[in-house]
């Protein structure tokens, strides 16, 4: 218990000043940590916004007058690249020449042509980014930059970029950071979170039904009930171990897809490694697991059991009691769990690049076999290059990771004010 | 009373202890349920009313670590056996809890689940004529008729406690075990459920626990009072005729109890 | 009469979900032993294929091509950048939950404590990001950028205790708000000022629900894996200045798998061998953590 001795008796001004002190030290902190997020959020946005200062060999708007060079046509773009070879020492005639030995010009896509035309002719180079601040309270230094380039570039550009726009969904990975864009690694990742909760759910669901409904107290339902609060404690790459020595590795005949390939059509869709969605989506299954198991447990906890009583009462047996009584009133709060564990799962990167999510591939996944990329390893990647421009590619990327994570947890927030109506 | 009722058992409980763990919550019962009568069970609270009729339609083994001795004879079955089985028991014995607690379902729902989990196979309009039979024999069919399809959770208290009456007795049992059925109701829909129950004892063997004194004498026909020892055990002090129990018991401590003079 | 079956009967589709239900639940501790497995399989070979066990526990150089493999470069630096994580996330985590549990209007914590759970909900490789274009530069400009290199273990511990304060916060709340009021009215009784009842009182009467807390925080930290693998730096390095660049453990797993690593390599079995021993320090805080909530709540319960 408390000591009260004389000084402390007598000092009441000094200790009600400490208090005072202390008292702002506290509240500071718990301010620290909302300016901390303020401060994140800022400098993400600040980076997702800014002037950057372009140099370039041609005007796109004298070579495509009227419209944005990517709205041409096959046929115009054929006749452009035609009408541009040669123009300079860059692009010759015999270029075009070869590349249409590659691939006759008038079967490739408008979007490849484009990308020749841009890389060939364009030649557009980023010189300089500024982040939104800069662009706002640093303009003499931007100008400065700008002048100082002027003279090396047939075209220099100085305009404020939004690396937020559609082009970021339209585009996939690219060399060039204005042709970038983050499409391969969106469908990735649904599709990868589709597959964990497809997964996850009803092997989470079924664990905590029989942990909380079915298990004795004994020494094996209890070693389950430790190891689920532990195996919730393991770091994530751990699992990202697990991944690859047993998905990726050990099963590799089975998540690389080849015992299926007779059905494909050449093979082309499959790799012949285990790297594949199917992996991704295993490990983060399993790492997830833990989380739905506790919540869903919590969830059935909550069923009052006047509602279960009055089940067995009329002579139900036990699983139509959990089905048609525990699990409805449960759903909200399941599923509120659930959505937590997909945040988890979507926000995941090490141990995807454990179990080695491609860094690079252009294609969308078209089955669970295909080899892919997320999000979150689309901004490391980002994050992790020299060039500036690649961390404005980043941060957009992370503002749709938030944005995305953000509307899954305020569904969850729905759910359970719903939830919490419904039981009053 | 009507002549039609015997004195056969309907229910009887032999012996009977119960434990929750290792503690001892009831000790020693011994009585026989009349077929067609209403037997009320009194006494103080904690003194193991609930854990004995909790325990006749084997509810009471839900709670972990609850283990129940004896015997419970029904229908020549003791169905305490264990190659008895306890869901089939329910179907049988029909419970009605303190607490009104229809599912949050329709009222309609309400009623015709328990009718389909117990096997009914009929057409739907013969789930209509069930529903509405026994919702008719619960005594709410004209305070519900028209709102069917309304959840369950909207009606009133008293209403609600005939509508999980009407949900047991859908099913059809034999025997219908209430656990203070009134306590969360006001006098008037007090009334209403006593009223109820004397007419479905013409079909029903009812076994109800009540603290109120005035229910138990004006309901019940025979009167079982209950009591705890020193170790918190509850066991059955006196078992008789609900007028002998009231007007003239044997034991000191039941005319104490009954009187108000105790717990 | 009519006659009643009351006999057991076989409920065939009952008995098949009980089963799917149990084999469920035994999947989680098929996935525990399949990580002991998988790690300790690898670590086996990793240690049969020449690698002292003693050397690799003392060298203080990670050198795989001359087959020199001393851990202590990797841990060393997961311990620094832990232990910075710990300075910052321990202090603001702490005072925050004194605030939000003794002083905070039900208001205010309505407000903060759904901001907490943001920033906990933020993904760690948005914090690396942050590290590595916001703290970074910060750091570069206050201590000079001759000082502080461009990535340094100072920057990713800093993030990560930015991200382990939400953590701490919420778990010392919940210690705090249980100790029972009967306390600090007795504490208010003998003329004590609300700060001596938070911190005299209150305080070491949740210490082991704190405890708990900070444990699973530096938990949290040793794992923690891309705010490292991207603001920490790669490439071991033996140093203790935490404006240098050096490799945690978990960075240097997250750099050899990116690579395409060839299965039964030194440098496949290493990543093993380092997250066997992640895998063993984390559970054990994990276990110490819950053993100290349980003596806890056994206290107050
Ligand atoms: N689930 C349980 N676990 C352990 N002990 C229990 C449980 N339920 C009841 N008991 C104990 O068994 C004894 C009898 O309880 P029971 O509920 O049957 O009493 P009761 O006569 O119905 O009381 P009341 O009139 O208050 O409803 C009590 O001592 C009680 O503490
Ligand atoms: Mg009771």
């Amino acid at each position: 218990m408390i000591t009260l001795n004389k000084d402390h008796i007598n000092n009441i001004k000094t200790r009600n000043f400490k208090g005072k002190i202390w008292y702002i030290v506290f509240i500071s902190s718990a301010v620290i940590s909302i300016v901390f997020l303020s401060i994140l959020i800022l400098s993400i946005i600040n980076n997702t916004f800014g002037i950057i200062i372009l140099g370039l060999k041609y005007n796109p708007e004298t070579v495509s007058p009227g419209k944005p060079l990517i709205k041409n046509s096959r046929d115009e773009l054929i006749k452009l690249l035609n009408d541009y070879s040669g123009i300079d020492d860059d692009f010759t005639p015999a270029m075009l020449k070869t590349l249409n030995n590659e691939k006759d010009l008038s079967l490739r896509t408008e979007k490849d042509l484009y990308m020749i035309f841009f890389n060939n002719v364009l030649q557009p180079e980023i010189i300089r980014t500024f982040s939104l601040l800069e662009s706002v309270f640093n303009k003499n230094i931007i100008i400065e930059e700008y002048n100082l380039n002027k003279d090396s570039y047939p075209i220099l550009r100085m305009e404020f970029k939004s690396w937020l726009n559609p082009g970021l969904f339209i585009n996939t990975q690219s060399s060039h950071p204005l042709l970038s864009g983050i499409r391969t690694a969106f469908f990735g990742t649904l599709w990868m979170v589709f597959l964990t909760v497809l997964l996850a759910m009803p092997l989470g669901i079924s664990a905590a039904i029989y942990l909380e409904l079915y298990a004795k107290d004994n020494m094996l339902n209890r070693l389950i009930q430790v190891n689920i609060y532990n195996l919730a404690g393991v770091p994530s790459i751990i699992f990202g171990l697990l991944g690859l020595a047993v998905f990726v590795r050990m099963l590799e005949p089975v998540t690389s897809g080849q015992f299926l390939r007779f059905l494909f059509k050449s093979g082309e869709q499959t790799t012949l490694n285990g790297r594949t969605i199917i992996s991704a989506g295993l490990t983060l299954a399993i790492m997830v697991l833990p989380i739905i198991i506790i919540n869903t447990q919590e969830a059935i906890r909550a069923v009052p059991s006047t509602l279960i009583d009055s089940s067995y009462g009329l002579g139900a047996t036990k699983w139509q009691t959990i089905w048609h009584h525990i699990l409805p009133y449960s759903f909200d709060r399941i599923l509120t769990g659930t959505i937590l564990a997909v945040s988890r799962a979507i926000g995941e990167t090490a141990p995807l690049v454990v179990v080695g999510a491609s860094t690079f591939i252009v294609f969308d996944p078209v089955s669970i076999f295909s080899k892919f990329t997320v999000l979150p390893i689309q901004i490391y990647q980002w994050t992790a290059r020299p060039q500036a421009e690649f961390r404005n590619l980043a941060a957009s990327a992370i503002v749709v990771l938030l944005i995305l994570l953000l509307t899954l947890n305020l569904t969850a927030i729905i759910l359970r004010e719903r939830t919490v109506k419904k039981r009053v | 009373m009507s002549d039609f009722k015997t004195d056969k058992y309907s229910v009887e409980l032999k012996n009977l202890n119960i434990f929750y763990g290792n503690f001892q919550a009831v000790k020693n019962v011994n009585i026989g349920f009349k077929k067609n009568r209403i037997t009320a069970l009194i006494g103080p609270s904690g003194c193991g009313k609930s854990t004995v009729i909790r325990s006749i339609n084997r509810m009471n083994e839900l709670i972990p670590n609850t283990r129940t001795e004896g015997e419970i004879i029904f229908n020549d079955f003791n169905i305490l056996n264990s190659d008895i089985d306890p869901v089939e028991v329910r179907k049988y014995i029909g419970m009605v809890f303190q607490k009104p607690n229809p599912f949050p379902k329709t009222i309609y729902e309400n009623i015709s689940w328990g009718v389909k989990i117990n096997g009914f196979k009929g057409s739907r309009h013969k789930l209509d004529v069930i529903v509405e039979k026994s919702l008719k024999d619960a005594a709410i069919w004209d305070e519900v008729k028209d709102k069917l399809h309304h959840n369950a959770l909207k009606l009133s208290g008293g209403q609600q406690q005939r509508l999980c009456i009407a949900r047991a007795i859908a099913a059809e049992p034999e025997v219908l075990l209430m656990d203070e059925p009134c306590s969360a109701l006001d006098p008037v829909a007090t009334l209403k459920i006593e009223d109820l129950m004397m007419k479905l004892s013409e079909k029903y063997t009812i076994i109800i626990v009540t603290h109120n004194m005035g229910q138990a004498s004006r309901v019940s026909y025979e009167t079982g009072f209950f009591m705890v020892d020193e170790n918190k055990t509850g066991f059955l002090v006196e078992f008789d005729k609900t007028e002998k129990i009231f007007v003239n018991p044997v034991n000191k401590k039941t005319e104490d109890y009954i009187s108000g003079r105790f717990g | 009469m009519e006659y009643k079956n009351l006999k057991k009967r076989v409920r065939v589709n009952e008995l098949f979900i009980n089963i799917i239900l149990f084999v469920s639940s035994i999947t989680s501790i098929l996935i525990t032993l399949g990580i002991v497995f998988e790690l300790g399989k690898e670590s086996i070979l990793f240690f049969k294929s020449g690698v002292s066990i003693l050397k690799f526990f003392t060298s203080t150089e990670w050198q795989p091509a001359i087959g020199n493999f001393g851990i202590l470069p990797l841990l060393n630096s997961t311990l620094i950048t832990s232990l910075i994580a710990m300075l910052i996330s321990v202090p603001f985590g702490l005072f925050a939950a004194i605030y939000l549990s003794e002083y905070a209007s039900d208001k205010v914590r309505s407000i903060v404590k759904p901001v907490l759970e943001i920033l906990a909900g933020i993904p760690t490789i948005v914090y690396g990001f942050f590290a590595l274009t916001f703290i970074t530069p910060v750091l570069q400009k206050v201590f000079g950028e001759d000082i502080v290199e461009i990535y340094n273990m100072a920057s990713a511990g800093i993030a990560m205790g930015i991200l382990i304060i939400p953590l701490i916060t919420t778990m010392s709340e919940d210690a705090l708000k249980s100790v029972p009021k009967s306390l600090r009215e007795g504490a208010y009784g003998l003329g004590a000022t609300k700060f001596e009842t938070s911190t005299k009182i209150v305080f070491p009467a949740a210490i082991s629900g704190i405890a708990a807390a900070v444990i699973i925080g530096l938990s949290r930290a040793v794992g923690e894996t891309m705010i490292v693998a991207l603001a920490a730096g790669s490439g071991p390095n033996f140093t203790f200045n935490p404006f240098r660049a050096a490799e945690t453990m978990t960075g240097y797993m997250v750099r050899i798998s990116g690579g395409d690593v060839g299965y039964d390599t030194f440098d496949y079995n290493s990543i093993f061998v380092i997250g066997l021993l992640l895998f063993i320090v984390t559970l054990g805080l994990n276990i110490l953590s819950r053993h100290i909530i349980k003596k806890f709540r056994e206290v107050y319960d």
